[in-house]
């Protein structure tokens, strides 16, 4: 075997089973466990998937949000164990992969046009 | 010797742990290795355990190498043989590409034995000595870490020069010491105590917490740490 074959076989044991299924543009919940002291809870982030990033362990996905008039991002690792489920509210019409002109907007700007799955 | 074994780096990765956070990691692909030779204090005045690591094949290696591994036949064997002299046991196995010697007793070791990456399952920490890369005549910021000089301010052709390097006309001379521009990297080095995450003893794969020197592929030295909690 080769060093990427190796590489991969390392990585397979920590490769999520069933990774969330979204796509870039969508209003996506995020429901991430997180631990306080001794016990554990689910924090629900919401926002529009702007980007994803990498492939294999290295792949996160991007979702950004308006919160109180400021922009906030978060990245998260796709294979993360911590990652409980990605709900997928609604679904827009978007042309590139990333998703950065968002940055650049504000207020009603911010929309994009909703798709309908058939 | 402690437990110890060659083997390759083959590169980093990630992989969460049992609480899902991540840890990097460095895959090695250690062993099989050979025991080759065993040194022992009456014959050479230390102990130590030869341990080689990957076949060579027979048509690269030499005379000396391939009889140091197996029992050749000639002039001197021939004549040892007929004057009844014990010669030292061979591994019987390939003439092997890195042979090294890992120091300490040689208890529980016998040549020919085989050595496998499940030996270090049971082992903590590890340090793994290599060759860092090479990084050629560096000057002293990339060599020692200087700070440089201004971008401006009147500064010329001088941006990533070292400075002073001494005193006046007393002592007249840079002290011994000072650092200066010079080869960097291609030197052995050693990473100590570095976490063992998992053994894949199948695939023959060791798999520490961190960084190890040297390129992927470049041969390390892995050897069960001396180092204290």
């Amino acid at each position: 075997m080769n060093k990427q074959e190796l590489i991969k076989l390392v990585d397979q044991g920590s490769l999520a089973e069933s990774p969330p299924q979204f796509d870039i543009g969508d209003t996506v919940d995020v429901h991430s466990k997180i631990l306080e002291g001794e016990k554990e809870r689910i924090q629900i982030f919401t926002g529009t998937v702007i980007a994803r990033a990498g492939f294999g362990m290295n792949e996160t996905f991007t979702v950004r949000r308006i919160v109180a008039g400021e922009g906030v991002e978060r990245k998260f690792p796709i294979n993360s164990p911590r990652i409980d489920q990605v709900v997928v509210k609604r679904s827009s019409v978007v042309r590139r992969a990333k998703l950065y002109f968002l940055r650049d907007r504000i207020g009603k700007a911010v929309r994009l046009k909703e798709r309908r799955r058939s | 010797m402690g437990k110890g074994i060659l083997g390759r780096k083959v590169g980093m990765t990630q992989i969460y742990d049992e609480k899902g956070n991540i840890v990097p990691v460095t895959v090695i692909q250690a062993g099989p290795c050979h025991v080759l030779q065993l040194r022992t204090v009456e014959k050479d005045g230390y102990d130590a355990v030869q341990i080689g690591y990957e076949d060579k094949p027979r048509r690269l290696a030499s005379r000396s190498e391939r009889g140091q591994v197996g029992s050749l036949s000639s002039k001197r064997s021939k004549k040892l043989a007929t004057a009844g002299v014990d010669v030292a046991s061979r591994a019987d196995c390939e003439p092997k590409r890195f042979v090294r010697e890992l120091r300490g007793s040689t208890d529980g070791y016998e040549i020919g034995q085989e050595l496998n990456v499940d030996a270090l399952a049971e082992v903590k920490s590890v340090d793994i000595t290599g060759t860092s890369k090479g990084r050629g005549y560096a000057g002293v910021m990339k060599r020692h870490n200087f700070a440089g000089q201004r971008a401006t301010h009147g500064v010329k052709k001088v941006h990533r020069h070292a400075g002073g390097t001494g005193c006046s006309a007393a002592p007249s001379r840079v002290f011994k010491g000072r650092r200066m521009s010079g080869q960097y990297g291609n030197a052995r080095v050693t990473t100590r105590n570095l976490k063992v995450v998992n053994v894949d003893a199948e695939n023959h794969l060791l798999i520490v917490r961190g960084a190890i020197p040297g390129p992927n592929g470049g041969l390390v030295v892995v050897e069960e740490t001396n180092k204290l909690g």
